[in-house]
């Protein structure tokens, strides 16, 4: 198995040379489904190259590389990290609506920011080091 | 830190998000975070992320930085130092101490930041048109975007027991993204605690020059 890391979520997924995916599995890791006109999600799409995708598989780092998104894989290839495009995440912050996220509190339950709108927000960073 | 904040304006719409950016997870984090409620009734949110991805969402370089995010969910002020400062440098590294007017300058402005927030939650007051926010924003580009990647690789890989690696992908990370102390304090510490705090953080500090640690948030 191969053990992939996107920006909110790791999965552990079988791979064939490189990112090599089933097209759920690439649909289950990146969110973007496999169809004639490319991977697509919501209403875009974006064409893929016949050497990227095969018998219902999607070489999902091609993919990946193609939205501009960083592709890093270890010195195995066993553990990959996928990373959101810059430009996905200047156009969110451009938007200026604090990008939502879900964390867990010290005691392990989940909290997510858009559950406190309606209220004046001070989020803010620490660290131990 | 914020625990006073908080009890004197938590029936006035406000809350405070604390995140703690900890690789080393809840159970490190913990006794700060004990220390920090004191005998507070009801208490703020303390998260823990341990993949940074608060750093990565909303493009942080150091701790602590703060975001003010308005009722509808709208930031109100992009990232800022949140009420630290300089005067640490000027630290006699063998006492660890801080000359007293240096002590005060750096309780004033602290206080003059918590105070800002203050006159934000009762007025509105310091909160930014959108020009002015998008304007405090700083750009994401593709090194950063590919550092985020790294690090996020080198902390799974050094939390299981691959270390050499991880530190490897780290440290690539730190040179894709300079700007950023969390990134290699945080690799520093997960080598070491401590280690985000020792001589080479002293040398990188040094190196600096007349450039901020910290820059001040325009208030």
């Amino acid at each position: 198995m191969t053990k992939i890391l996107t920006p909110i979520a790791e999965y552990d997924v079988p791979a064939q040379d490189g990112l090599w995916l089933d097209a759920s599995d690439a649909q289950k890791v990146t969110g973007w489904t496999l169809k004639p006109e490319g991977m697509c999600r919501d209403e875009r799409c974006v064409p893929m190259p016949s050497s990227a995708v095969s018998d219902g598989k999607v070489d999902v780092a091609a993919f990946w590389q193609k939205l501009g998104g960083p592709v890093i894989a270890s010195d195995g290839r066993d553990v990959w990290a996928l990373g959101a495009p810059a430009d996905e995440r200047n156009a969110a912050l451009e938007g200026l609506q604090a990008p939502d996220f879900t964390l867990p509190d010290v005691d392990g339950t989940p909290r997510t920011l858009s559950q406190l709108r309606g209220k004046k927000v001070f989020l803010a960073t620490w660290a131990s080091w | 830190m914020w625990q006073h904040l908080y009890d004197e304006l938590k029936n006035k719409g406000f809350m405070v998000v604390a995140v703690a950016e900890e690789s080393r997870g809840a159970e490190h984090a913990r006794p700060w975070i004990e220390q920090a409620r004191g005998s507070g009734s009801s208490s703020y949110w303390q998260l823990i992320d341990t993949e940074h991805r608060l750093e990565d969402l909303y493009n942080l370089v150091n701790v602590p930085q703060a975001i003010w995010i308005d009722e509808q969910g709208m930031i109100a002020r992009p990232p800022e130092t949140a009420g630290s400062t300089d005067h640490f440098r000027r630290m006699n590294l063998e006492t660890k101490t801080m000359a007293p007017e240096d002590q005060a300058a750096r309780l004033a402005a602290r206080q003059a930041y918590l105070d800002a927030v203050r006159a934000w939650v009762m007025t509105g007051e310091h909160a930014l048109p959108p020009a002015s926010a998008r304007a405090g924003l700083p750009r994401v580009t593709p090194e950063i975007a590919e550092a985020r990647a790294r690090f996020r690789l080198g902390v799974w890989l050094r939390t299981h027991g691959r270390a050499e690696e991880g530190d490897r992908q780290m440290a690539q990370a730190s040179r894709l993204h300079p700007d950023s102390w969390s990134l290699w304090r945080q690799a520093a510490d997960l080598d070491e605690v401590g280690k985000a705090s020792g001589p080479e953080f002293w040398k990188r500090v040094q190196e600096l020059g007349d450039r901020p640690y910290y820059p001040p948030p325009k208030l």
